[in-house]
């Protein structure tokens, strides 16, 4: 048992951060070309949006709000200092998984029942769902089970995250931690893990330059005397 | 001034057979890949008609081209501030289903078929799932239907007419079409380009080509969207966009594209053309009816020493400057004026010129159901012709009818003038007369039959050297590189995840 828990806590999140480091950096290198999410909106558009909309907004919202309160716990906990605001968080927060779940579950209908999709879905697709799936239900069964997470997280998850980045892994404090919350935890190394083998590396080539570039871009073979590019 | 060299083509629509060769050439060439059998660069539509994919013309619901209120220029679909939101579904891309599903038939069960008592057949299969398919829409699924209420009557451009001149459009014997040939416009001021939130679409700054740089696109289909012309497609299999790509190599090596080349009614006319780069923005703000004449006068005249000389200063080649003033679009586009920008209220800016169709002149017949021939009345029913005014304006004009009137009495003037040398049925006066008020002479009537009737190949296809060797060797040694690939993927385009 000891064992495990010691693989699953101490050494697993090793692991999952650097295969996610290693294969990103290489495909990005070696497979520009596939680093995209394979769009099928073409092949089906109505159930696209009623999937792909709610997922995404759904589980940004619920990222964001992970980060922050990894990286600013004390915030969140003054935060939630007032008991009013707790709710709204814990609220928000619920909304925003269960509205991921929607989306979720909405596009796998969409994945198997399209004859369309169901063709351009790869096996790793299936992967990736089955995981995002299991991490958000687990998500909202801690939410619903364990709730007020946002406080309790301080002093039951933040010592741990805090070794591992220390690179002193500290595993002992999470033996009482409820066994959903250890799934939720599991499962997340895994999604690191198979990170850079899905479609999910299309997060990492999110458009950002487009905000201030020039609208035109033009791509001269020759180098022009003195003019600017485009 | 930014002097630029840009290809140009003219598509002479009074030629167009609507024989298709054009898109079997461009299909067989470039789009017979996995992913890519829905796609037609090149394809030819009957207008009036619905088109490919149906109702691009429609841009409230595609939301392509540019938008402007006088000051500012915005994309219609992506502006920067949409991009974003809109990310995770594009609310304005055409499916599949506006296109049409990809089929082929199961020909092996013709002769693998058991004995039996029927004939075997070969049922259609989708190209995408491979499974049998009920075909219910095709490319040219409106071929030839100028009068049909299923493809004709939904022409967006139809919006253009009134009630009245709807119904008389339709009335049995007024019934009129003609062909469109399409390919990407390679436009000036492409919305497709300014469109990519990956930067993954660019002009080339030498001949305007516009490309989609394979490996940098993420797959947002913002450019599926904002081109005007739906001339950019998604790849399903590659997950990447895809565009007609004016076949430059064929271009480099001094060859007219494909569907050029392959032309039956030698339509098509390639060319390039100078212009001033910096005054796109400006006259992309006019109004509507302005902007035909304001893409003519951005394209500088390339015997114009100035021009030269800035031409020279930009580092535009003496050959390229040489082409431009032997070029075909120049004459058609801005000596003649009498190729027009399709739908130039998109504000992109096409480099694809058409000269607009006489079709049958006649709107009505005389007496006894014989066509009436006296050459002054059919000189001054060039206005009542079958395919009203309003319905041309609309699709070649940006809705200003003079510059669409101009084109067309100067096509009528060059025929009678003909008539009037070959067939002998026309007067000296009655020539001139009309060449007169068609603001041309008998010269420039002679130029205009002879690019228009007689032309040879190098008449047609004048293509600019494009100097890439000379580039190249700036880069590498092209010994270094001998008796290796020229072009393409290092790599398969396979995806894996």
């Amino acid at each position: 048992m000891n064992g495990i828990h010691l693989f699953l806590f101490g050494v697993l999140p090793y692991l999952s951060v650097l295969i996610f480091l290693v294969v990103t950096i290489q495909r990005y290198r070696q497979q520009t070309f596939s680093y995209s999410s394979l769009s099928s909106q073409l092949l089906e558009n109505r159930r696209h949006f009623w999937g792909s909309v709610p997922f995404h907004y759904g589980i940004l919202l619920v990222l964001v709000g992970h980060v922050v309160a990894f990286l600013v716990p004390r915030a969140v906990l003054a935060w939630n200092g007032v008991p009013w605001r707790l709710y709204v968080l814990e609220g928000t927060a619920l909304a925003a998984g269960l509205l991921t779940l929607f989306g979720i579950v909405q596009l796998l209908v969409r994945r198997a029942s399209d004859r369309k999709t169901l063709k351009v879905t790869t096996p790793s697709d299936w992967v990736l769902y089955a995981l995002l799936l299991v991490q958000v239900v687990t998500g909202i069964l801690v939410a619903y089970m364990h709730g007020w997470g946002s406080s309790w997280f301080a002093s039951a998850l933040s010592p741990w995250l805090r070794s591992l980045v220390k690179l002193s892994p500290d595993v002992a404090g999470l033996a009482t931690v409820p066994l959903m919350v250890k799934a939720h935890i599991v499962n997340a190394w895994l999604l690191i893990l198979f990170f850079p083998f899905t479609r999910l590396v299309h997060v990492l080539v999110i458009p950002n330059p487009y905000l201030w570039r020039k609208p035109q871009l033009v791509v001269w073979n020759r180098p022009r005397g003195g003019r600017e590019g485009a | 001034m930014d002097v630029r060299s840009q290809i140009g083509m003219v598509f002479h629509l009074d030629k167009c057979i609507g024989c298709h060769t054009c898109s079997i050439a461009c299909k067989n060439v470039w789009t017979d890949r996995p992913g890519t059998e829905y796609m037609w660069w090149n394809n030819v539509e009957t207008k009036p008609g619905t088109g490919y994919p149906t109702r691009w013309e429609d841009q409230q619901a595609y939301k392509g081209g540019w938008e402007t209120d006088g000051k500012n220029l915005r994309l219609k679909a992506t502006g920067k501030a949409r991009i974003i939101p809109n990310i995770f579904h594009n609310p304005s891309m055409p499916s599949m289903d506006d296109y049409y599903e990809p089929w082929t038939y199961r020909y092996g069960d013709l002769f693998n078929a058991p004995e039996g008592d029927d004939q075997p057949t070969a049922i259609p299969v989708s190209m995408v799932t491979g499974e049998p398919i009920a075909v219910e829409a095709g490319p040219n699924w409106d071929d030839d239907l100028g009068g049909s209420k299923v493809y004709a009557r939904n022409d967006p451009n139809m919006e253009a007419l009134s009630p009245e001149m709807r119904t008389q459009m339709f009335a049995i014997e007024r019934l009129v079409f003609f062909y469109l040939p399409r390919i990407c416009n390679h436009c000036l001021n492409p919305a497709c380009v300014a469109s990519c939130p990956s930067g993954a679409l660019y002009k080339r700054g030498e001949d305007g080509i516009v490309l989609v740089n394979q490996e940098r696109c993420r797959a947002w289909r913002a450019c599926v969207s904002a081109c005007p012309y739906k001339k950019v497609f998604y790849n399903w299999s590659t997950g990447k966009s895809e565009k007609c790509i004016l076949c430059f190599p064929r271009i480099e090596t001094g060859q007219a594209p494909a569907c050029f080349h392959s032309c039956v009614g030698r339509i098509r006319y390639l060319g390039n053309v100078l212009y001033d780069a910096d005054r796109i923005t400006e006259i992309a703000n006019l109004p509507d009816d302005q902007l035909v004449e304001a893409q003519r006068s951005i394209i500088l005249d390339p015997n114009d020493p100035a021009v030269i000389e800035g031409a020279r200063k930009n580092g535009i080649h003496e050959s390229v400057i040489e082409s431009a003033q032997r070029s075909p679009v120049w004459k058609f586009v801005r000596v003649w004026k009498i190729a027009l920008p399709p739908h130039v209220e998109y504000r992109t800016f096409p480099m694809l010129f058409y000269v607009p169709p006489l079709l049958p002149v006649m709107s009505t017949t005389g007496q006894n159901g014989v066509i009436r021939s006296d050459l002054d009345e059919m000189f001054a029913q060039t206005e009542e012709a079958r395919a009203p005014m309003a319905y041309l304006a609309k699709l070649l004009s940006g809705g200003n009818e003079g510059k669409l009137r101009y084109a067309l009495k100067k096509q009528m003037a060059v025929r009678i003038a003909r008539r009037h040398l070959t067939v002998g049925d026309a007067t000296r006066e009655q020539a001139e007369s009309a060449l007169r008020q068609a603001d041309t002479t008998f010269e420039e009537a002679d130029a205009i039959y002879r690019l228009t009737a007689l032309a040879t190949f190098d008449d047609r296809f004048v293509i600019p050297p494009s100097q890439r060797e000379m580039a190249m060797e700036m880069l590498e040694d092209p010994h270094d590189r001998r008796a290796e690939a020229g072009f393409g993927f290092r790599a398969a385009p396979a995806r894996g995840a």
